[in-house]
Order: C-alpha cells, then sequence, then structure tokens
C-alpha cells in the first residue's frame, strides 16, 4: 500500500519528462503488484500477515490485516492498475489531455487507498482509506474541469461522502460504542450486543452509507462520472471505486455483523430483495441507454448488486459466487471500458447510435468487446461464468427460488442490451454502415491491454485461481463449510 | 533552569516586549529577532513542563517564592500541560509566517506591532499557566486589550468591528471578576487548589452558585459561545492577516481551556453536573451554536468571514463535549482544544498567504488559485478536511470521542449536530475548492486551458504552513498517545 503513496511525489516531480513519469508508474505498479503477489502464497497457507500502523484510539489502531478476502481484491486492483496505466498512457496522449501529472498522480493515490481498504484489520481502517479514496479520485472524475465536470463532480461528492460521513461515520461509532471494538472477526463483532431494530438499523445505515457500492437509490452517481476520462471510468468505476464500495459491504456483513447474527434477524431478506431490486433496475435503464459509457455504468450498477446478493444470500456457494464475482466482473466490465475509450479515439464517437459497423473498422476491439460482454452475461467460454454459476447454485442452496428468476431474467436483459450493438457494428449492410472498411485501431497503448483483460477473462473459466480458492477460503474462514 | 520553566514561560515574552517596544524606536529590523527569540523560549519552556508533568505528576510553583493564598502559584497539571505547548507552538509558527504580511501592510508600526503581539502571547500563556483565579483575570486583561489593539489594525471596518468586541469582552472579563469576587468573599482564597478545598460544604450556597454561573457566562461570552458569539465575525474578518491568524486559533481555546479549568478543577464536576443540573440545556446550546454556525457559514460567500463561523461552530463542538458529563466528551473537547487551534491556525494562515498575494478574500478573488497556489492550496484541502472530521488528520478523531460520548450520554441530538456539520462543512470546502479548481471555465473536454505559471507565496509563509499541515496529520495520528499519556490524567477518576 505504501508503495504507490510514496511514489506520488516522484511523479509530481517528474512531471516535466513525460517518458520518466509513464515509466514510474509502470514502476509503481509493478512493484505493487509484485509484492501482493508475493503474499499469495503465504495466505494460500492460511496465515495471516498483520500490520499496525498507528494506535489512534486506546483499543482501535489504524491496521492492516491481509486475508483470503482483501487478497481476492487486492490481486485484481494490483493486477489491472498496470493494464490501465498502459492503458492511460496511450489515451491521455492521444487525445493530448492536459494535467497529465495531476492525473496520474491521484491516480497512484487512488491505488494506494484501493489496496489500503482491502488490507484493512478493522472498521476504522477500511474507513479511513474509504474516505481516502473518495476524495483521492474526486480529481480525476472531475479531470476535465469544465461545467459539465464540475456538476458531476458535486454529485459525486454528495452522494459517496455525503453518504459516508452521514450515514456510515454514526453507524461505525454506534457500533464501537456497542461492542468496544472494531476489528473484523470471522463472526462479525456485533453479536450480542444490540437491540433487534438497532443492529437492523445500523445494517441498513451501512449497507446504503457505502454508496460506491451503487445501491440504488445512491447509484446516480455513477452514471455522472462518466464524464471522466475513460481510464479513470474503467479503473475505477468498473473495478476499484465501485469495487471498493462492495467490497466494504461484504467485509462489514460478515466481518461486523456476521452470518449467524444476520440470519437470526432475518436480515438477508431485506438485503436480498433490495439488490434484486437495483440489478433489474439496472439492467432495465441500461437498454435504453445510446451513450456507451452510460450504458457500461447501468450495467456496472447492477453487477454490484449480483456481488451484494451474493454476499446477501448467505449460504457458503452464494457468498463464493459474490467474491468471485469481483474479480470476474473487474476483467470484463475493464475490457469493455477500454473499447468504449479506444473506440472514442480512433473514431470520437460515444453513442451505439454512431457505431453501427464499427466492427469492420475496428475489428480487434470488437472482438474484446464481445468476449467482455460474454463474461457480463455469464456465458461459457469466459469467467463470468462461473461466478454467476455459483450465485444459482447459493440462491438454491438458501432457497430463495425467487433470486433465482432474478438472476436468470437478468442475464437475459444483459444479453438483451450487448448483443444487438455487438451484432449491428459486425454484420450489417455495407451501405449502413458509417465507417469506412478500412481497418484503423486506436494507437497500440489502448489495443493491447484490451486484448490482455479479454485474454484474461477467457483464461480465468478454465483456471480462476487463485480468486476461487481466495474465495473459498474466506467463505470457509466464516461459516466454517 | 528547568525549575524555573514556569516563571520563564511568561516572564521573558513579558520583558522582551519592552525591548522590542524600545527597539522599534531605535531600527526596526531588530523587533523580528527579538520577537522569534522570546517565543523560542517560551516554546522551549512549554514543552519542557509538559515532559516534567508527564514524568513527576502535578507542578506548582510558587512566584517570586511566596507561598499561596497570599501568594501567587503557578500550577501546571496534565490539562494546562498539553494546552501550553499548543499556545506557544502555534503563536511562533505564526510569527514567522507573519513577518512578510507586517512588513507589507504596516512597515511603519513593526514595534507597535510586535510589542503587542508578543504582549499577547504572554497573556494567554498566562492565563493557561496560572493557578490563581485572580491572576488569570489579570492576564485575561492584558491578552484582551492586547488582542483589541493587534484586530484593530486592519481594514476600514476593523476599528469598529473591535470596539464592538472591547464592549463585549470587557463585560465579559467584568462577569468573571464579579464571580471570582463572590469566591473570594465565601472562602477568603484566589488560589484555585485551595477554593476547590473550601468549596465542598457550601455548594448549595447561592453566592456559589451565582459564582459559578456569572464566571460561565463570563467565559461563554469570551469564547463566542452562541448566542454571545456576534463580536467574533466581523472582528476577526476585518483584521489583519497575521493578527487574525494569531488570534482566531487561540483566544476562544484559552477560554474553552478556562471553561474546563473551571468544571474540573475550582468547582469539580460533582457540582457542575449533578448540583447544578443545567447540563441538558447547555448541550442543547451547544447544538444550536453548531447548527447556526453551520447554517451563518453557508450563507457568506466570504472565505475569511465563512472560516469564522466555523470557528463559532468549533466552540459549540467543545462546549457540548464538556458539558456531557462524561468521560469521552470531555476528552472529546480537551482534544478538541489542541486539534482546533492547529486546524484554525491552518486555516487563517491559508489566508493569510492568499491575502499577500491576492489581495482579497472573497469568493470572486480565489479563482484558479490550485493553480496559481498549489501549496498554499495543499494545506487549505488538509486543513479542510480535518475540519470536515476525515481520517487520518486530527479533526476525525476528537470528532470520535464528542460522537462516542454523545452516543454514551444518549444525547442523540448533539451526535447529529456534529454529523450535520461535518456534510454542510463539506459543502462550504467544496465551494472554495470548485472555484480555486473549476475558474477560469476551460471550454468541453478541458483542452483550451491557457495555464498561468505558478505564483507562490514566499517560503516564510508557506514552510510554516506546510509544516502546520503535516502536524494535523502527525497528531492525528498520535492521537491515542495523547490520549492514554496525557488526556487521561487531565480528568478526575471520577467521572465516568
Amino acid at each position: 500500500m505504501l508503495v504507490s503513496l510514496l511514489f506520488v511525489p516522484i511523479l509530481v516531480l517528474s512531471g516535466k519528462r513525460p517518458n520518466v513519469r509513464e515509466a514510474c508508474t509502470f514502476l509503481a505498479a509493478g512493484l505493487k503488484f509484485l509484492i501482493v503477489l508475493s503474499m499469495v502464497p503465504a495466505i494460500l497457507n492460511g496465515t495471516h500477515i498483520v500490520y499496525t500502523i498507528a494506535e489512534v484510539i486506546p483499543g482501535v489502531a489504524i491496521k492492516l490485516r491481509v486475508d483470503a478476502f482483501g487478497m481476492l481484491f487486492a490481486l485484481v486492483s494490483s493486477s489491472l492498475w498496470i493494464v490501465t496505466s498502459a492503458y492511460s498512457i496511450g489515451y491521455m496522449r492521444g487525445l493530448k489531455e492536459h494535467s497529465q501529472t495531476r492525473y496520474f498522480c491521484f491516480f497512484a493515490l487512488a491505488l494506494s487507498a484501493t489496496i489500503g481498504v482491502a488490507f484493512s484489520a478493522n472498521l476504522l481502517t477500511l474507513y479511513l482509506f474509504y474516505e481516502m479514496l473518495s476524495f483521492a479520485t474526486y480529481p480525476l472524475v472531475t479531470h476535465h474541469q469544465d461545467h459539465e465536470a464540475r456538476s458531476s463532480g458535486r454529485k459525486y461528492l454528495l452522494y459517496i461522502v455525503g453518504t459516508s460521513i452521514g450515514f456510515v461515520l454514526p453507524a461505525m461509532l454506534i457500533s464501537y460504542s456497542l461492542a468496544g471494538t472494531l476489528d473484523f472477526a470471522s463472526q462479525g463483532f456485533l453479536a450480542g450486543t444490540g437491540s433487534k431494530p438497532l443492529i437492523g438499523l445500523l445494517c441498513f445505515m451501512f449497507l446504503f452509507g457505502f454508496a460506491k457500492a451503487a445501491i440504488m437509490p445512491f447509484h446516480s452517481w455513477l452514471p455522472a462520472a462518466m464524464v471522466a476520462p475513460t481510464p479513470v471510468s474503467a479503473l475505477l468505476h468498473a473495478v476499484a471505486v465501485v469495487k471498493v464500495g462492495v467490497f466494504c459491504v461484504a467485509r462489514v456483513l460478515t466481518g461486523v455483523f456476521g452470518t449467524d447474527l444476520l440470519l437470526s434477524l432475518d436480515l438477508n431478506v431485506p438485503i436480498i430483495y433490495i439488490a434484486s431490486f437495483t440489478i433489474m433496475a439496472g439492467s432495465l435503464i441500461a437498454l435504453s441507454q445510446d451513450n456507451l459509457k452510460r450504458l457500461l455504468a447501468f450495467s456496472t450498477i447492477a453487477q454490484l448488486s449480483y456481488i451484494v446478493l451474493g454476499v446477501g444470500l448467505l449460504s457458503p456457494k452464494g457468498m463464493t459466487g459474490g467474491m468471485l464475482h469481483i474479480a470476474m466482473h473487474a476483467f470484463g466490465k475493464i475490457t469493455l471500458f477500454f473499447c468504449a475509450g479506444a473506440i472514442f479515439v480512433a473514431t470520437g464517437k460515444k453513442n451505439i447510435s454512431e457505431m453501427i459497423g464499427i466492427g469492420r473498422r475496428m475489428p480487434v476491439t470488437m472482438a474484446a468487446f464481445f468476449i467482455g460482454s460474454l463474461s457480463i452475461i455469464g456465458m461459457p467460454p469466459c469467467g463470468g461464468f462461473i461466478s454467476k454459476w455459483y450465485l444459482v447454485l447459493g440462491s438454491l442452496q438458501a432457497h430463495q427460488i425467487t433470486i433465482l428468476f432474478v438472476l436468470l431474467t437478468s442475464s437475459l436483459l444483459n444479453a438483451a442490451y450487448f448483443m444487438p450493438f455487438v451484432y449491428k457494428a459486425f454484420f450489417c449492410k455495407p451501405e449502413d454502415s458509417m465507417f469506412e472498411n478500412k481497418v484503423q485501431e486506436a494507437p497500440a497503448f489502448c489495443v493491447v491491454p484490451l486484448v490482455i483483460t479479454a485474454t484474461i477473462s477467457v483464461i480465468l473459466l478454465f483456471y480462476p485461481q487463485p480468486f476461487l480458492r481466495l474465495a473459498r477460503m474466506m467463505v470457509q474462514s466464516i461459516s466454517g463449510v | 533552569m528547568s525549575e524555573q520553566y514556569p516563571a520563564l514561560l511568561v516572564v521573558v515574552p513579558l520583558l522582551s516586549a519592552f525591548f522590542i517596544s524600545i527597539a522599534g524606536w531605535i531600527n526596526k529590523r531588530w523587533c523580528f529577532p527579538i520577537a522569534v527569540a522570546a517565543l523560542s523560549v517560551s516554546v522551549w519552556s512549554s514543552f519542557g513542563l509538559l515532559f516534567r508533568v508527564l514524568n513527576e505528576g502535578v507542578i506548582v510553583y510558587k512566584l517570586g517564592g511566596w507561598s499561596p493564598p497570599m501568594g501567587i502559584a503557578y500550577y501546571i497539571d496534565y490539562l494546562n500541560g498539553l494546552v501550553l505547548p499548543v499556545v506557544s507552538t502555534v503563536a511562533l509558527l505564526n510569527l514567522i509566517s507573519s513577518k512578510r504580511i507586517v512588513d507589507q501592510q504596516f512597515p511603519d508600526k513593526t514595534g507597535p506591532f510586535y510589542t503587542l503581539y508578543v504582549l499577547m502571547v504572554t497573556g494567554l500563556l498566562g492565563i493557561v499557566v496560572t493557578g490563581d483565579a485572580f491572576n488569570l483575570y489579570v492576564l485575561l486583561e492584558i491578552a484582551a486589550l492586547t488582542g483589541y489593539g493587534l484586530l484593530a489594525m486592519g481594514e476600514e471596518r476593523a476599528p469598529l468591528a473591535t470596539l464592538n468586541y472591547l464592549y463585549m469582552g470587557t463585560i465579559g472579563a467584568c462577569f468573571y471578576l464579579l464571580g471570582v469576587g463572590y469566591l473570594y468573599i465565601v472562602t477568603g482564597s484566589l488560589n484555585m487548589v485551595d477554593i476547590a478545598r473550601l468549596l465542598p460544604p457550601i455548594y448549595q450556597s447561592k453566592a456559589v452558585l451565582a459564582a459559578f454561573i456569572i464566571c460561565m457566562v463570563g467565559v461563554w461570552l469570551k469564547m463566542a459561545f452562541f448566542p454571545l458569539h456576534a463580536w467574533l465575525p466581523n472582528a476577526y474578518t476585518y483584521a489583519n492577516s497575521a493578527a487574525s491568524s494569531l488570534i482566531a486559533p487561540l483566544v476562544t481555546k484559552v477560554m474553552v481551556y478556562v471553561m474546563i479549568r473551571l468544571i474540573l478543577t475550582i468547582f469539580t464536576p460533582k457540582f457542575a453536573f449533578t448540583t447544578l443540573a443545567v447540563s441538558n440545556a447547555v448541550v442543547w446550546l451547544a447544538v444550536i451554536a453548531i447548527v447556526m454556525g453551520a447554517v451563518l457559514a453557508l450563507a457568506e460567500r466570504n472565505l475569511k468571514k465563512m472560516l469564522t463561523y466555523i470557528v463559532v461552530a468549533e466552540v459549540g463542538y467543545m462546549v457540548g463535549g464538556a458539558w456531557l458529563g462524561n468521560r469521552d466528551g470531555m476528552t472529546g473537547a480537551i482534544l478538541h482544544i489542541v486539534n482546533d487551534a492547529l486546524m484554525t491556525l491552518c486555516v487563517f494562515m491559508v489566508v493569510g498567504n492568499i491575502v499577500y498575494k491576492v489581495k482579497g478574500y472573497a469568493f470572486e478573488d480565489l479563482k484558479g488559485l490550485f493553480r496559481k497556489m498549489p501549496f498554499t492550496m495543499g494545506a487549505l484541502v488538509i486543513g479542510a478536511m480535518s475540519i470536515i472530521g476525515v481520517p487520518p488528520t486530527c479533526g476525525f478523531f476528537s470528532k470520535w470521542y464528542l460522537i462516542v460520548g454523545a452516543i454514551s450520554a444518549g444525547h442523540y441530538g448533539f451526535m447529529t449536530a456534529l454529523i450535520f456539520s461535518s456534510l454542510v462543512n463539506v459543502v462550504l470546502f467544496f465551494r472554495v475548492f470548485e472555484i480555486c479548481y473549476f475558474e477560469p471555465f476551460a471550454d468541453h473536454h478541458g483542452h483550451n486551458n491557457h495555464s498561468e505559471g505558478m505564483d507562490e507565496a514566499p517560503v516564510t509563509m508557506v514552510f510554516p504552513l506546510l509544516i502546520v499541515a503535516a502536524v494535523l496529520i502527525l497528531v492525528g495520528l498520535y492521537t491515542g498517545d495523547i490520549v492514554n499519556h496525557v488526556i487521561r490524567f487531565a480528568i478526575p477518576e471520577a467521572m465516568a
């Protein structure tokens, strides 16, 4: 976590020489990934790595603890940072964006915060890095500094900081008052402390307080944040920021409340219905979107609630599915966003209606898009299939048949908003095509990353380690199954 | 030498004030070094005292060797041992940073300015270190009068605003004096510890009750506790930057210290919270203070005035926290004295830098500042984070204790007020950030941005500011140590 934090000053200083700066970013990303990777064997063996930064409140320290779930998330984010950095270079240089130094600095800062969240040992540390992420991403979202950026920035702040200070902070402090500790435990630390309504209230405060998870009705910031440069949208909003949100929700549900407590209070039922609503509504709204990035945004909103749904089912297979989906969705969605950005760099187009026939001009990109969408829909040969499979099994295990329908219907909806686009991109009459017939892709820096992530999406179906194993380990430590 | 720290703390600045005054007539360039030297001695002594208290416990120092109750005793325990270094360090950092402002704004009044500055710090340090109730009044007046002088040296509206402050402040001080008078009549002593020993048998008497209430109201007036706050916004806004960044962080906090001293030492918590039984009402008053401070701040389109209303809200935090009546609330209040002094110093120094370069502090003057003055704005961001209450800055941790205290006391209104205030602070500061960051607006996609070069304030102004910003984070991270080693002992065992 410290790696990218320490690299920020170096990035600032090397601002004048773009190549050095980019090299530093890669160095930081590479180092971070290697460090995370180096911890994987230990975690897979079952040990935890703990590090206390400062004991700020007697009994509650800013503490890092690496466990299976955190490792899963950290692996996803750190590996994708490398890829996104490459993509950013292509994108930013292709469009000759301004203030690139600031961009890369805050990107590094945001990644620091993400890893910090992944490795948090208690609620205070989680909150600290969550807030750090909110403020570090604000300059990224508002990068363009025009009127649109300002209003999107306001919405971003309003939803994300408003809910974290308004809901999470009091909920955290009330939990502390009830339990005297904030450390995550395998069956939570709130068991036996408060009254039933109070625990229920706290549960909802946390659920909605982590608005980065984009659970409706606190979801509007996500489409609004699409005004950011696409690499920002890609990593942060398809992978890091929103994943931090669902990660926090999952962490809190398992580490603060615990599955037993939630089951005993029947809290899983409201949670999964709220998640289902978001899934359905998100998918439906996505159908009506013309702007490609907004469509992807609503798709993300729905997909995030899959994760919440999975954890909310409280059955071992369901939770595994939810946690695994963090990884699967990440690789799939980032491919899609990279494609959207590549299309913009190469053609300047943002809306689907303007992209008929683009498959002929940018075949590699569209092929990658096709693979990414397969992963999101949940079809083989892509990794998304595995996580959807576990979710289905999980809903059966939890005896929630309605959820089964929700999952199936939403998959159909996913297909409904992706497939027509892909079809029209490739298979259209030559006279309908809006582009000339020659192949002209976006710059290599843009195309290579998306090919990489698309390929990984496919590989993950056949070899979902270490993600699947990490998810299984985590669920095992929670429920002993 | 270390035996004499309590005396050095106050006497050195006091005497140097005279020398500065004289130096002002001979050669203006000598004033600043003498002031820095004097305040450095104070900083050294105050930290020395803190470490002595950590090692030895409470220190009693008899001025001139005369014993109380006739003589004046300085009494340093964990509470003021913590506050003293804060006061002296804030004063010193501000002094160094203000040199350029003083040279720029009143080059011909350097002597008087530094004299008043050092005398004011003398007064404030004296208030914190003394163990004698009447001596406190004397130093209160020294601080107040010099403060009026400093604040009046400003823009056009400054003298009138300061006159207003003078009236209100003098009334406040008189109330305090009256209260001390009553205490003297019933106990025959002016020494704080002595009075505390003599009072319990007569807690029920009307004189003691009246003394407490009158002292409290006087102190509230001087700390600008709503609704006695009306003098503060104008007085602090129109003053010159050097004065306002000395006074805004310190005066209200020192008055909060006096209030806590009254509650904990002179009158004991049992009296304040049980015998008197108004604590609930006071906390509700604090809630109103916080909310009104936030709302009035929202209405301002002027950075400095907005910050003064934030100060009013912060006072509400501390008064509410202290009057919650439990350990966590009191811890939060004491911690907030330290934290708020630092955060307020940070933001007011930022304003000083901005005024030095841009010559204005209304919102319209703040356009494009992130590009022009990145270091200053960086410090403002950290200061804002602290005021909003974002970890790991110190502001978060005092809020933590205040909210936990509110939950323990079951006072959810106070908790809601604190959360509300944080949310409003986000809006307040991001309004400012938007103007500094976005304007002048570029066209779509930011391609038309003409980039202005960096035009930062001078190093002597930026460097102390960055130190303060770093301290905000450091103090935040070391909160555990501060609470465990110092504040825990400052609060009597009896408090739950």
